[in-house]
């Protein structure tokens, strides 16, 4: 019993940072339609630039300076990639963003260097034994889960608060519904793409920093996001609500499918179990669990 | 001057429909594979044909099958390493199980068998579509990985997963030599790109770009999107495993399931992007641009006199192929392939445009 519930906590915990990733697909895909394939390398290049400047720095300073470097960033994609491809169809923008991701790549490695780095955030590293009362032997969480589980929940609410009520965070979800409309009552499109491509950083920052926290910061990180995929897939592309939950549901899926499948299998089906499971939802649901409906006929 | 139709009339609807219309077009690539065939073999040196050329040709050949899918029938796929990789282990299956078996026919049924791969994992195109279809096809890219990595069956149970091509061998020829393995690949792609040229100019091609230009409207006139679209995934999965099969055989040699991971999906990708999307002369540029373009960056840096380790080289060329992918879009969303045709329309009326 103990060890199953640590399982689905482990689960959980490993869902709120696929959460994470996944809100920065979703993010961008309402605002722009873009669906940003480079948010892999976005993290990618933030926690190296995190862990780098946490070299010389105290970590929450080396934070802003990396948020800092983020916008600057999505400052240039709008310029340099965004603006030319208005009115394009969403595979070429998609195309456009495996490219922006292949540049990232190699600006990350080549500035920031290519070996593995250490991002400490001074979190706590030993364990908690919790419900000792309740199941013999308790359960074994680990606190520097706890905590990057408690700030990744912490950001989403915040950009759940931003987006429901501040007046910029109005114009976006307006942007997202409509881009011609938005733009005819005065909300300038460009700025607006930069605001939440700076947005989709900071999620970049967040989740590299957790997940360089715990694994250090390498390139594999950029891999990740190829985890995310299946959560959007599966949360619907189009919803805030749905990558959380989606994640959520991938995480626990995955853990428990490696633990009681793996051996079935041979072990390993981590790297496909959670398309496997997007696969299966979008025969029944193409729009996704929490998608907006899809009207056209296929 | 030397471009133009004039006087070359055609009296028959054959002389309409034929594969090149002009005849210098017909002289030129006629010229093209003389050159290919007779010429690169006698002077080309041995690491041009082991290191560059072999690549090349099945390279070429992958981009062609992918361009079929994405460039021809609008079905985006992040997949195509898994049919490549379905195509080398089932070729390799056939040739170590069933001992005797021609390579060329080993080739063939491999090519059917990721056809049927293929259309498996094309279902879901069926009822999605776009970006989430791109997803979908990148599930074909990971349990094809987990597959051939976990199930002995496949690998003929060799413990470190790795796989060792046998002897090839056509029509009492052993294929050992760059030379040889250069013309085999060589004439495997002038056959299925031709076969590839006519398809697309026939029924069936105008069925695929007719389901990508508007589904809808498509099947209004009668087109089934079902059979275009599984018929493209067929056909693109058939030539990407023939592709995957010579890509380990002749290329590799002995290889593993990581030779076939998502990556080599996204450079097929991108050589299509480059090269331009539906056409098979653009899947060739595409392909050579792949494969010239580190060797490219690396004589630039020495002869800049740049000492650069191997991998400054590697994130350049990663920043270079995101450059480079990005102005595509922009400046020339159809890929080189769009301007050598614009090239090829503006001589036929230089140097009196009007």
């Amino acid at each position: 019993m103990g060890f199953f519930i640590e399982t689905i906590i482990a689960g959980l915990m490993s869902g709120v940072l696929y959460a994470l990733i996944a809100l920065g697909f979703v993010l961008i895909y309402k605002a722009s339609g873009v669906f940003n394939f480079a948010q892999g390398a976005m993290v990618l290049f933030a926690a190296l630039a995190m862990a780098r400047l946490q070299e010389h720095m105290p970590w929450p300073l080396a934070f802003l300076l990396a948020f800092a470097i983020m916008v600057v960033l999505a400052w240039l994609i709008e310029r340099l990639v965004l603006r030319h491809l208005i009115n394009q169809e969403g595979v070429t923008l998609l195309m456009a963003t495996l490219g922006v991701a292949y540049f990232l790549e190699g600006l990350g490695q080549m500035v920031w260097g290519d070996d593995i780095y250490p991002i400490d955030l001074g979190m706590p590293k030993q364990p908690t034994i919790m419900l000792q009362s309740l199941i013999p032997g308790g359960i074994l969480v680990s606190n520097e889960d706890l905590i990057a589980a408690g700030s990744a929940a912490a950001l989403v609410a915040l950009l759940t608060l931003f987006f429901q009520k501040s007046g910029v965070g109005r114009a976006l979800r307006a942007v997202a519904d409509d881009h011609q409309a938005a733009q005819s009552i005065g909300i300038p499109l460009s700025r607006m793409w930069v605001i939440v491509w700076s947005i989709a950083g900071l999620v970049a920052l967040v989740t590299g920093m957790i997940w360089g926290s715990k694994l250090g910061v390498q390139f594999s990180l950029s891999l990740i996001a190829l985890k995310g995929l299946p959560v959007v897939i599966l949360g619907g592309l189009t919803s805030v609500p749905g990558a959380i939950v989606g994640g959520l549901i991938v995480g626990l899926g995955e853990k428990l499918a490696e633990v009681y499948l793996g051996p079935l299998l041979g072990g390993g089906i981590e790297s496909w179990f959670a398309y496997l499971l997007a696969l299966l939802v979008l025969l029944a649901r193409p729009q996704g669990l929490f998608g907006e409906r899809i009207i056209d006929r296929v | 001057m030397l471009y133009r139709e004039n006087g070359q009339f055609k009296t028959r609807y054959v002389d309409d429909a034929q594969i090149f219309p002009i005849r210098q077009d017909r002289l030129f690539i006629g010229a093209v594979l003389l050159i290919a065939f007779v010429a690169v073999p006698l002077l080309g040196s041995d690491y041009l044909l082991r290191a560059l050329l072999v690549p090349f040709l099945i390279l070429a050949l992958a981009a062609i099958g992918l361009n079929v899918l994405v460039g021809y029938c609008g079905q985006i796929s992040l997949g195509t390493g898994a049919f490549m990789a379905v195509g080398a282990y089932a070729a390799f299956n056939l040739m170590v199980r069933l001992p005797g078996m021609p390579l060329l026919i080993a080739l063939v049924l491999a090519g059917l068998i990721a056809a049927l791969a293929g259309m498996v994992f094309g279902l879901p195109s069926l009822r999605i579509r776009g970006l989430y279809l791109a997803v979908a096809t990148l599930a074909a890219q990971f349990f094809s990985d987990w597959v051939f990595a976990h199930v002995p069956w496949l690998t003929n149970g060799s413990s470190s997963g790795s796989v060792t091509a046998p002897q090839l061998q056509v029509f009492g020829f052993v294929i050992d030599s760059p030379i040889r393995k250069y013309l085999f690949c060589l004439a495997i792609l002038s056959v299925l790109a031709l076969l590839v040229k006519n398809l697309v100019r026939g029924r069936k091609g105008r069925e695929w770009m007719a389901t990508r230009d508007m589904d809808v409207a498509a099947s209004v006139i009668g087109i089934s999107p079902v059979r275009a679209k599984l018929s493209a995934f067929a056909v693109s999965s058939f030539i990407v495993g023939i592709a995957g099969a010579l890509w380990a055989f002749v290329h590799l040699g002995s290889w593993e399931p990581a030779a076939f991971n998502i990556d080599l999906s996204l450079k097929l990708l991108f050589m299509i992007i480059i090269g331009g999307l539906g056409s098979v002369m653009g899947s060739l540029f595409g392909a050579a641009f792949i494969v010239l373009l580190p060797i490219f960056l690396n004589r630039l840096l020495s002869f800049l006199g740049l000492q650069a380790s191997t991998s400054f080289i590697s994130h350049l060329e990663l920043m270079t192929f995101g450059v480079l992918i990005v102005l595509f879009l922009i400046a020339e969303p159809h890929g080189t392939a769009k301007l050598w045709s614009t090239a090829k329309n503006k001589l036929r009326l230089w140097p009196f445009p009007h």
